[in-house]
């Protein structure tokens, strides 16, 4: 029978309270007249089921009950309802905005079949963890591993389009057949790329994206019939991809065919190419990397000049997201959650207020025959519902909210956007949801149902509030405000760290210069002549417009990826090779009036002339760091260099120094820079390294320079009118962009602080102006026996303030841990940084002060008689 | 206790467990066990109720006032403590009787369909 009462544990409690018994005696009746054997198991099996399925509707019955009586009551308390609902959404919104950002960038594996089979390629050397591939090296591993199903390779294609509109600039990616086959896609029209397509002599053939299709190609199925102008030549449009795909990053327009020769003819310095791979079924990353590593070695032998120091480096795709998104995106969830934490703390003590107003109306149903367990089920329900409307606004928060996070999104994943409304979000938001129901409506409950009696109904009962439940709302506000503080801690470090990265010297200047990209399509535009053609035509004119202080050409602006690192070698000096770190720098191809444009300054020499031409000596301007490294404290002018390639009889050349000027960051604020060497663009020779063809063009104006525009695109378009003119902006956005995730996630976490620091406001005023409305007799008599105003007032102050300083002390000590953790994202700033420390006491202080002061207030307005008369 | 027909209106049609324990308890006031052994009799075992069914019935028909918990209790040598025993109330006895003549009236309806043969 023992077995037969603990099934009847499945009924409610109120149920099993009243006809367990009944059901119990029945039971043994059964049990009696039924034998033994065979018609025992029948019994209990239909007693089994009989419980089941009666079981379900008595819960749902409750509930139903439950439902329209909560939503009742909680219709009639609509300020603290609405209240309720709109700080659960906050909470449960900035979680689940979080979350579906994370998910997407971290989390959900990418959407190809086998993606955790998929692995990138990297090159590894001294000071360079991760770097391109060269063709040779690529060509070899993919030759000598066993370890992969395919190995592709990839690199950056973008292509001028010429079609019935404007010029465009399209981003591309030229890929070897293995491409398509290792992602596993098939393209919306058409085919993928076959081995046919990357024969030297063969057919030239593009497959584009859905977007460009739609919006460009006019949508049509012939367009596979169709040929379409890239650069110079024509295209067949062999396949169109699906809407959802974007590798390997978001944005891509075409992908070309990657003709790398078999064997590839570059050299072994060249390091240019993207490679991934699929590991075959059953084999680990760890085989794969001892596979490479072992061809590494091999090759290092081979050819010891280029490939001593290089390491193979296998990583899986999911985690190639920088480690700074990686922690950025993990320390915004944090604050989420620290914002869901004190908004469901918050909640408890509403609820908690909320339930001591309802100890009557409680201790009626409790005399009525309810008992504590129905009473908390109750009261339960009533928070469930709250949860459940405050989720529902929570994803609306979040819907809104989402596009604020997306820059925080890495453009380089190969995700095509990022929507909050899918499964696994509604799933997070759902859990959530519960257990924010639980986490604010449990502990209210069952402290309120614990003892209920008889003395709540008595006229005059102080409403409830004991020493130990104050002491556990105080508790609960003491938390809220560690989170908070907390939170602006974090915050205040990142404004700082933020300020600290602006504050850095990019060493040029970004004020009133404009810039723009004008691509120049190759192989028309291979010859020096016709390239110096389009840039005396450019440049001349746009010198000659009012208002123009200067302009110039740069292969690729600083801070921007693509510039070139080359390896140098110094008369004297020993090294070389592209695989140290210690002996490369950062080239670039600018004509002159490029370093004035951007005001970086001539420390000694010249700046590059017209007249460095390919018939006049090769010429360079460098870096003081450049001079630092090679020949410090000597005049480096009329020194020479030259680049340790092989069979590059453009880079081989002897380069003299005719210039020094100042550093600038190219690898962005926060990387340090290999020293600067600036190339003459008329030194560029014939259909030799045109990828370094100044496409950049930087114009200083005295006035606005989005006002000259147009008449930049006029002359562009006068000096050839097939060229696209792309990403037109002030030269301090590309600066902006360096720092512009973490404006984003300040903006965020600021958001974020400053929600905890309301909340944690209303949690000190609400639990005061109880606590005063507790203590009206105290402060009457006190009053009445002629205590003064400002004494009354000081003591609810100081209560505030006790509070306050417990949750600042324990906030403090969580924060300096919580600084630790995000410590590489401060740029230097320490965990525990006194001014930010300081400004948050102020801030707290403020917060305290402005909560104590209604409940103040009103204990000051106390009126002695009113309340004596009352006693 | 007074109640009007739009209060025995609103209870209709019953379930027909709601309709079987009023039955059982039209002539005399039973236990739960008695109940579903009345029942069993009357429909000669092909109705037989589970202890289950017939609390959950017996709890919603207390809330709607169609039985009442009766202390009035067998002689002590009949009788089992532990048991609780359940009488029909002048409202259950007006809605079993407002079921059957509804109920009726169905019959009525299929004999004139011819449905159902005419009462021999």
């Amino acid at each position: 029978m023992r077995l037969h009462s603990l099934l009847l544990y499945l009924y409610p409690s109120s149920f099993r309270h009243e006809y367990g018994e009944e059901l119990s005696h029945i039971f043994s009746e059964r049990r009696q007249q039924s034998g033994n054997g065979f018609s025992v198991i029948w019994l209990w099996i239909s007693e089994i089921i009989d419980v089941i399925k009666n079981a379900s509707p008595a819960h749902w019955d409750i509930l139903r009950q439950d439902l329209r009586y909560g939503l009742r009551t909680l219709a009639r308390a609509r300020g603290f309802t609405i209240t309720a609902i709109v700080i659960t959404g906050l909470g449960i919104g900035a979680n689940t905005a979080a979350f579906s950002v994370i998910d997407h960038v971290l989390l959900r594996p990418f959407p190809f079949p086998d993606a955790d089979r998929m692995v990138q390629l990297w090159q590894g050397s001294p000071g360079y963890p991760q770097v391109e591939l060269s063709p040779p090296n690529f060509y070899d591993w993919q030759r000598l591993s066993t370890s992969f199903e395919a190995m592709a390779a990839y690199t950056g294609a973008a292509a001028n389009f010429l079609g019935e509109s404007e010029p465009q600039r399209l981003d591309g990616t030229a890929v070897t057949p293995e491409f398509f086959n290792i992602l596993g896609v098939q393209p919306f029209l058409g085919r993928v790329f076959n081995a046919d397509d990357v024969r030297e002599k063969a057919a030239k053939a593009v497959i584009v994206s859905y977007a460009f299709w739609q919006s460009t190609l006019g949508g049509i199925p012939d367009v596979l019939t169709k040929g379409i102008r890239l650069d110079s030549d024509s295209y067949t449009v062999i396949g169109v991809m699906p809407p959802d795909f974007s590798f390997p990053s978001r944005g891509k327009q075409i992908w070309i065919p990657l003709v790398l020769g078999d064997p590839p003819k570059d050299s072994r310095d060249n390091l240019y190419l993207q490679a991934m791979a699929k590991l075959k079924p059953g084999v680990s990353l760890e085989q794969a990397r001892a596979e490479l590593a072992v061809i590494a070695g091999r090759l290092a032998q081979q050819y010891p000049k280029e490939n001593e120091k290089v390491r193979a480096v296998v990583e899986p795709l999911r985690d190639q997201v920088p480690n700074q998104t990686r922690l950025l995106l993990w320390a915004l969830f944090g604050a989420s959650f620290c914002v869901l934490l004190i908004a469901c703390t918050n909640l408890a003590g509403l609820l908690l207020a909320k339930a001591i107003s309802r100890r009557k109306e409680l201790t009626v149903r409790a005399a009525v025959g309810a008992g504590r367990e129905r009473l908390v089920r109750q009261l339960l329900t009533e928070s469930l519902v709250l949860a459940l409307l405050g989720g529902a606004l929570g994803v609306l928060f979040a819907v809104i909210g989402l596009p604020l996070l997306l820059g925080l999104v890495p453009a380089r994943l190969p995700i095509s956007d990022v929507t909050v409304l899918d499964r696994r979000v509604f799933v997070f938001a759902a859990l959530v949801t519960a257990i924010t129901a639980l986490a604010f409506g449990v502990a209210p409950a069952l402290r309120m149902c614990k003892g209920v009696t008889y003395e709540g109904l008595q006229e005059g009962s102080r409403s409830g509030i004991g020493g130990r439940r104050e002491w556990f709302r105080s508790m609960l506000v003491v938390t809220e405000i560690a989170a908070s503080i907390v939170l602006l801690v974090s915050a205040g470090l990142l404004i700082r760290a933020l300020w600290r990265v602006q504050s850095i010297d990019p060493g040029f200047r970004t004020d009133s210069v404009l810039s723009l990209q004008t691509y120049l399509p190759m192989p028309r535009y291979a010859s020096n002549a016709t390239r110096a053609g389009f840039y005396n035509d450019v440049l001349t004119n746009v010198r000659a417009l009012p208002g123009i202080m200067n302009a110039g050409y740069i292969s690729s602006l600083p801070m921007l990826p693509g510039g070139g690192i080359w390896p140098v070698t110094v008369p004297g000096m020993q090294g070389g090779g592209t695989s140290d770190a210690a002996l490369t720098v950062a080239i670039r191809v600018v004509s002159p009036g490029y370093l004035d444009t951007l005001g970086i300054a001539l420390r000694s020499g010249r700046d590059i002339r017209e007249s460095d031409t390919l018939s006049s000596p090769y010429v360079a301007i460098v870096s003081e760091s450049f001079v630092r490294r090679y020949w410090p404290n000597q005049d480096p002018i009329g020194r020479t260099f030259h680049f340790a390639f092989e069979n590059f009889p453009f880079a081989e050349q002897d380069r003299t120094v005719v210039g020094v000027v100042n550093d600038v960051r190219f690898r962005g604020l926060e990387r340090p820079s290999e020293p600067q060497v600036y190339l003459a663009y008329n030194q560029l020779p014939d259909r030799t390294a045109t990828f370094y063809a100044p496409r950049e063009l930087v114009i200083r104006s005295s006035t606005d320079p989005a006002s000259i525009i147009p008449v930049i695109r006029r002359i562009i378009q006068k000096a050839d009118a097939e060229m696209p003119i792309t990403a037109v902006r002030p030269l301090r956005e590309v600066v902006d962009l360096q720092t512009a995730p973490r404006s984003t996630q300040i903006r965020l976490v600021a958001c974020f602080a400053l929600l905890s620091l309301l909340l944690a406001g209303i949690g000190i005023h609400g639990l005061l102006s109880f606590a005063v409305g507790q203590r009206s007799q105290e402060f009457g008599l006190r009053i009445a026996l002629g205590a003064k105003s400002r004494d009354v007032l000081g003591m609810v102050f100081r209560d505030g303030i006790f509070l306050s300083g417990i949750g600042v002390t324990l906030g403090l000590f969580l924060s300096f841990y919580s600084g630790r953790s995000i410590q590489a994202l401060l740029a230097g700033v320490g965990p525990f940084d006194p001014g930010t420390v300081a400004v948050v006491c102020l801030v707290a202080l403020a917060m305290t002060l402005s909560g104590s002061l209604l409940p103040g207030i009103r204990a000051m307005r106390t009126n002695p008689v009113t309340v004596i008369r009352g006693e | 206790m007074t109640f009007s027909q739009s209060d025995i209106d609103a209870l209709l049609p019953l379930p027909p467990a709601t309709f079987h324990i009023l039955m059982a308890l039209a002539d005399e006031h039973r236990h739960g066990y008695a109940i579903i052994q009345d029942i069993a009799m009357r429909t000669n075992s092909e109705l037989r109720m589970s202890a289950g069914t017939l609390y959950r019935s017996i709890q919603r028909m207390q809330e709607q006032d169609l039985i009442v918990e009766t202390h009035r209790r067998p002689h002590p040598d009949e009788d089992d403590e532990r048991r609780r025993y359940y009488q029909i109330t002048p409202f259950g006895i007006a809605v079993a009787r407002a079921e059957a003549r509804r109920l009726a009236q169905l019959v009525k309806l299929a004999r004139a369909r011819g449905i159902v043969p005419e009462r021999a």
